[in-house]
């Protein structure tokens, strides 16, 4: 039985679309539908219902510790207020999940974790516990927001004195026109944006003064559906997709999140076996729409498949991410992709398929 | 809703067929179809000359998020195809009974058709079904 989130009557009133996504009732599209969404975070600003996603603390004497063995990155060098990437690994290498590691201070760090995970992952952690720390599962008191697009800091600088300068930087304790909330500069859009964390009996308000206040930006809500097709343009990993429990973060192209000169979980494995898959990106040059799950050849050589693919609506064209054999392609080949029996050419293009420019 | 024309019959696979004076047959999607599967991104069309059967697929048609066949509301053969769907599959979602898909010849037989009123009924129910 789904569950509902805090915002759920707000979806309704919008307009949504509602489908069950990760154990929640959640809106796919608005009336706006996916293209609209799309480009409105493209080229304005969008809100998202996240609060799905989970939330967890560990906190205590040996939290780092804990997180330096339970994750590929490394905290140690990290300032509070900064939020960094990590990956949870099995000892064979393969993904449990990624998440978002906030630190707020050397002893407590608040974390976010994939939604279709959450249980698995609590459950991970806290087998693996060691020393004096604490564990808690927070996600069922905190509902979040995600504000995206080129017009997401005006846009939140009505309600909000202060925002988090850089990327990857959070801060705590925000007074968001009354409403207290923990707000980062994070998203999963690759676009300027910012997550708001707040409790869910604010969360209503929150989304409709957010509403209200980039109504003449041209602010509209948006779904799961743009979520997905934003953060494929961003080529951004998805677990289930670009990495799972059969997928190791190295070949899931996630070199940037794994520190091998540290001892982790999995860290071995991964270290020792030489590298036989990679992460790609495809582009089709002939007509037909990329999906996941389908075969990549190099003439009649089947190298790999793709593990997201969609119509991408500000590139408007049709792209992959694919994981294939190391060292069969470079970018500017020719591959095809095999579309529901037809084959389709496409070209080996550079991650990511879609880069912000950053104004200064 | 866009209003379900009176001057042409209806599939249960959400299909519209208006019968030409000429014989043949113009097929597109309603406006029921439409909006369920949002935003059209690619039309795969069937080749002219292609035979087809009352009630079976004779292409695909994608959303940003899903992948759907639509059939043949006739048994006959292509006469021709919409080609401005390649570039443009976006003018279905927005006039649905305006752009027709494919145009069909030679036609032998009539699958199971409705009328405007039935059609909108048969749609009626279907919602109640989602819900």
């Amino acid at each position: 039985m789904e569950q509902k989130t805090a915002l759920y009557a707000c979806h309704v009133a919008c307009g949504g679309k509602i489908v069950p996504f990760a154990g929640y009732l959640l809106p796919v599209q608005y009336g706006t539908g996916i293209i609209a969404e799309h480009m409105a975070v493209r080229t304005k600003c969008g809100l998202f219902d996240v609060s799905h996603m989970g939330e967890v603390m560990l906190e205590g004497p040996d939290a780092l510790k804990n997180l330096q063995y339970l994750l590929t990155n490394s905290y140690i060098v990290m300032d509070p207020g900064r939020i960094r990437y990590g990956i949870l690994c099995y000892p064979d290498g393969g993904v449990v999940d990624d998440l978002l590691v906030h630190k707020i201070s050397n002893t407590k760090y608040f974390i976010i974790v994939n939604a279709s995970n959450r249980e698995k992952d609590v459950q991970w952690i806290r087998e693996h516990l060691q020393g004096d720390v604490t564990f808690s599962d927070l996600s069922d008191t905190y509902a979040e927001l995600a504000l995206q697009g080129p017009l997401s800091r005006q846009i939140a600088l009505k309600l909000t004195a202060k925002l988090p300068e850089k990327y990857y930087s959070f801060l705590s304790d925000c007074d968001v026109s009354g409403i207290n909330a923990v707000i980062a500069q994070t998203g999963y859009t690759g676009e300027l944006g910012y997550e708001f964390y707040v409790k869910n009996e604010n969360a209503p308000a929150l989304w409709n003064l957010l509403l209200q206040a980039g109504k003449e930006e041209g602010l509209i809500p948006c779904g799961l559906g743009a979520r997905d097709t934003l953060r494929l343009e961003a080529s951004m990993p998805l677990y289930g997709h670009e990495m799972d429990e059969t997928i190791n973060p190295l070949e899931a192209g996630l070199n940037y999140g794994v520190k091998l000169d540290k001892d982790f979980i999995g860290r071995d494995a991964i270290a020792v076996h030489p590298l036989r898959r990679t992460r790609i990106g495809l582009k089709a040059v002939e007509r037909g729409i990329l999906r996941e799950h389908q075969d990549v050849y190099l003439d009649s050589e089947h190298i790999g498949r793709t593990t997201s693919g969609c119509y991408l609506p500000y590139l408007k064209g049709a792209y992959a991410m694919a994981l294939v054999e190391v060292g069969k392609v470079d970018t500017g080949d020719t591959v095809y992709v095999d579309v529901r029996g037809k084959r389709v050419k496409c070209e080996v293009v550079p991650l990511p398929f879609y880069k912000r420019t950053r104004v200064l | 809703m866009k209003e379900t024309l009176k001057d042409r019959k209806y599939t249960k696979t959400h299909e519209w067929v208006l019968f030409n004076e000429d014989g043949t047959a113009d097929m597109g999607l309603t406006d029921f179809a439409q909006e369920h599967l949002s935003d059209l991104v690619f039309f795969g069309l069937p080749n002219v000359g292609d035979a087809v059967k009352k009630g079976c697929a004779i292409g695909d048609v994608e959303s940003v998020k899903a992948v759907e066949e639509y059939n043949s509301p006739v048994d006959g053969d292509i006469a021709a195809v919409n080609e401005t769907l390649l570039d443009n599959p976006g003018s279905v979602n927005a006039d649905p009974y305006g752009v027709w898909v494919v145009r069909i010849g030679n036609i032998t037989a009539e699958g199971e058709l409705m009328d405007a009123d039935a059609y909108d009924a048969f749609c009626t129910e279907a919602l109640k079904d989602e819900e």
